[in-house]
């Protein structure tokens, strides 16, 4: 499974499916990551514990451990 | 429906009550300074509260009460913010909901609106930050999103006041509009299962405030509060059934077992269509690289990002001990010189006691921290205003969480280093409840800056000059490592569970506003003068009495005969500080002392130790001027006194000292902080469990320090 987790600062993808538990999965969602909203990677903290990515407008930072069980796709236009 | 009920009902004819609802960051609070220019009575301005402020304003003949709700992104009622605004929305009078968006971000914000939209009151929706909008090449077309929404979007912008007046006279068009119908629009398969349970309450003519279109679109997503209403009714046999059917229909249409989420991407898809109809961007400047991007690379970088964040932190405390070092000193002089001058005009010799050994100088020691505690303040609400303190969750989340802390746990745990008042109250930035009890319980590691005196005066009769700062600084680090580990064990037992979630928006960096920070400030300051000042003044009298009673007059008399039958001034001074002890032995204070001997008798303590650290759970400066009476130096002592200094060496062996300051570590924090800490906890229940954590802690680290270092003595 190719997550949001395995991608490179730069990224721009697309969320196939939250593997995540429902009370994370409502956090995300009202973050604006849902299925098939588009991601971009916009750095991580030292030892890629925490990454920083958009969506939409918005700049959020997410965990390791959550960036995991988002699953993505490479986003082409 | 609701129109009808509003005409039974009417609440005061010219009054309209407005709650304000939006997402984090969006200019509520900026929108409704510039709503109400006159008349203002504004509760609490920060960011870390949770509470509702009310602001009161008159009209055009409408007297308008604004309630701004805590900022929410929906209502997953995940953290405490959500849960006070949905609790309020749901369950509240009031009369209509102004709904903020920012108008540069707006399809995510539309899905707050969306939610609101299904709520049985109007809704009117402010589209701000208009400007900024536009000089992002933003267009919106207000008449038309009203026009498909069926819910009136006012163009407003806050910073330029642009539009308030309109969003107001919209309100009140509105609190008197009949017709009000918003339009949501779901996919076939939603709008399918809606009209059957339409049809069904229809038949049964069930009676309810909120449409029946809006019920069915709640219960569709599961709403526990409609699902409840309905429960109990005889309907709820044959809807069931229904609803189970609809379910299954609409989850397998979005491929999702989760019908919470089939329903975001109903409200998502609808607010995309929303978007797309009403805005145009008119000019791409995306591409280029935005201001808080550029921040960002340098503020963030992987590398440079902590080294930086530490400058900073050092910066504050530099300034906090320097800069509040200059007004502290002129404080001192002016409680010494109230005491004294009140202490000349009072005859009677207790009540001079009491007012001037007791409430003055105990209330002088608390306002004595004031400029300190402004200074660190000012940082903090520098650090939240401007939107650093997100970047800094960001670059430390991921070593706090090895410790089982949160990445936001970083400024309570600072703070605490100056004051665990603050320190407990900052500790509101984190939105889930485990992760903030777990930082509730190890702010008291972080050593407050009223513990430093104790410090000073026992690593200055131990140990070298050249040598002693370096064991300050020793005491320090030791204290803030054992609360990480005591976190990881908390962690791994009292707050077990699954990790929380660390998603957090970064928001975009912005100047901070000088009277939203005077505001912080202002208010928090008032906090602490009040509800320390009290509790302070409080446990000073209690340490005055009990030390100062039963009276004692033979002993007294002695002593005094002895006194005047010397000669010698040395000999006169050795015998009043002789006198002072046999008195404070008599003392309550000095019974408790000889009763709790025994507990601490493993620890290497003598009675007098006791004492003091019992006369620390009020205040930790309370101790060195404990020991200084104790140690029979009379009660003007502080750290520098040399001979107090002296009588610490004689009397009290290195291994007991060590284990002393062990204890002052640990151990429960004063009388103020303990009640701030109870009440940001929420449950007395949680300082029970405090005072017995750090109990036991402090004794068993004590006990093996003291064991330790004889040992090796």
């Amino acid at each position: 499974m190719f997550t949001l987790y395995d991608c490179d600062r730069g990224d721009k993808v697309q969320v196939v499916k939250l593997h995540t538990a429902a009370e994370l999965k409502q956090r995300l969602i009202s973050f604006g990551i849902m299925k098939e909203s588009l991601i971009e990677v916009l750095g991580y903290a030292p030892r890629k514990k925490t990454m920083e990515v958009r969506v939409g407008k918005m700049n959020l930072a997410l965990r390791d451990e959550e960036a995991k069980l988002i699953e993505v796709q490479k986003y082409e236009h | 429906m609701n129109t009808s009920d509003v005409k039974v009902c009417p609440i005061i004819a010219n009054h309209i009550k407005v709650a304000l609802v939006g997402q984090p960051n969006v200019g509520k609070s900026m929108l409704i300074n510039s709503v109400s220019n006159a008349h203002l009575h504004v509760g609490n301005f920060s960011g870390v509260t949770v509470d509702k402020t009310e602001v009161l304003f008159d009209y055009k003949e409408y007297h308008f009460t604004v309630v701004d709700l805590p900022g929410t992104y929906a209502f997953t009622d995940y953290t405490i913010e959500e849960r006070v605004t949905h609790e309020y929305l749901c369950a509240e009078e009031y009369d209509i909901i102004i709904n903020v968006v920012d108008s540069t971000n707006l399809e995510k914000n539309l899905q707050l609106t969306a939610e609101l939209l299904t709520m049985s009151k109007k809704v009117v929706i402010a589209l701000n930050m208009s400007d900024e909008a536009q000089k992002e090449g933003i267009e919106i077309d207000a008449e038309y999103m009203s026009e498909l929404l069926g819910v009136s979007c006012i163009k407003v912008s806050a910073a330029t006041k642009l539009g308030i007046e309109d969003l107001i006279d919209e309100v009140i068009k509105q609190h008197t509009n009949t017709e009000y119908k918003p339009k949501l629009v779901f996919s076939e398969p939603v709008e399918e299962e809606i009209a059957r349970i339409v049809w069904y309450l229809d038949k049964h003519r069930f009676k309810s405030t909120n449409s029946y279109r809006n019920i069915a679109i709640n219960l569709l997503k599961g709403n526990k509060k409609t699902y409840a209403k309905l429960h109990d009714e005889p309907i709820w046999t044959e809807l069931q059934p229904i609803l189970i059917e609809a379910s299954k229909h609409i989850e397998l249409h979005h491929n999702s077992d989760d019908i919470k989420e089939a329903f975001a991407e109903e409200y998502a898809s609808f607010n995309r269509g929303i978007v797309a109809e009403v805005m145009e961007q008119t000019s791409h400047h995306q591409e280029k690289k935005t201001l808080t991007e550029k921040i960002d690379s340098i503020l963030i970088h992987p590398l440079f990002g902590i080294p930086i964040f530490l400058f900073f932190m050092w910066s504050l405390f530099q300034l906090t001990f320097t800069l509040g070092a200059v007004p502290m000193e002129y404080i001192d002089m002016f409680f010494s010189w109230l005491g004294n001058t009140v202490g000349l005009t009072i005859q009677n010799e207790d009540i001079r006691s009491l007012i001037v050994d007791g409430i003055i100088s105990g209330v002088g020691a608390v306002v004595l921290f004031v400029p300190n505690i402004i200074i660190l303040f000012i940082g903090i609400a520098l650090l939240e205003s401007t939107g650093y303190m997100s970047r800094v969750a960001f670059l430390l989340d991921g070593f706090f969480h090895k410790f089982g802390l949160h990445g936001q746990s970083f400024i309570p745990l600072v703070t605490g280093f100056g004051c665990s008042i603050p320190a407990y109250m900052s500790a509101r930035i984190l939105k889930n409840d485990r992760d903030r009890l777990l930082t509730l319980f190890i702010i008291g590691f972080m050593s407050c800056g009223a513990r430093l005196p104790v410090y000073v005066l026992f690593a200055g009769a131990f140990f070298p000059t050249d040598m002693a700062g370096s064991v300050l600084f020793i005491i320090y680090i030791f204290g803030a490592i054992m609360g990480l580990i005591a976190a990881k064990v908390l962690k791994l037992t009292a707050f077990k569970g699954v990790d929380e979630p660390f998603v957090m928006e970064m928001p975009k960096y912005r100047l901070p506003s000088a009277k939203l920070i005077w505001h912080t400030v202002f208010t928090k300051t008032m906090m602490y003068l009040k509800k320390a000042g009290t509790f302070i003044a409080g446990a000073a009298v209690l340490v005055w009495f009990l030390s100062n009673y039963p009276h004692h007059e033979a002993l007294e008399k002695e002593y005094n005969t002895k006194i005047e039958s010397v000669q010698t001034q040395e000999k006169k001074q050795f015998l009043e500080n002789k006198k002072e002890e046999m008195l404070l032995e008599q003392s309550y204070l000095g019974q408790i002392g000889k009763l709790s001997e025994p507990l601490f008798e493993p620890l290497g303590f003598d009675w007098k130790m006791s004492v003091a650290l019992q006369a620390g759970l009020a205040a930790k400066e309370v101790v060195v001027s404990t020991l200084g009476v104790l140690y029979s130096m009379g009660s003007g002592v502080d750290e520098q006194n040399s001979s107090l200094v002296d009588a610490i060496r004689k009397n009290i062996p290195l291994p007991s000292a060590i284990a002393f300051i062990v204890v002052i570590m640990i151990y429960l924090p004063c009388l103020a902080a303990s009640i701030v800490f109870t009440r940001e906890a929420g449950h007395i229940k949680y300082f029970f469990y405090l005072l017995g954590f750090t109990s036991v802690v402090a004794y068993v680290m004590a006990f093996l320090a003291y064991n330790i270092t004889q040992m090796i003595l």
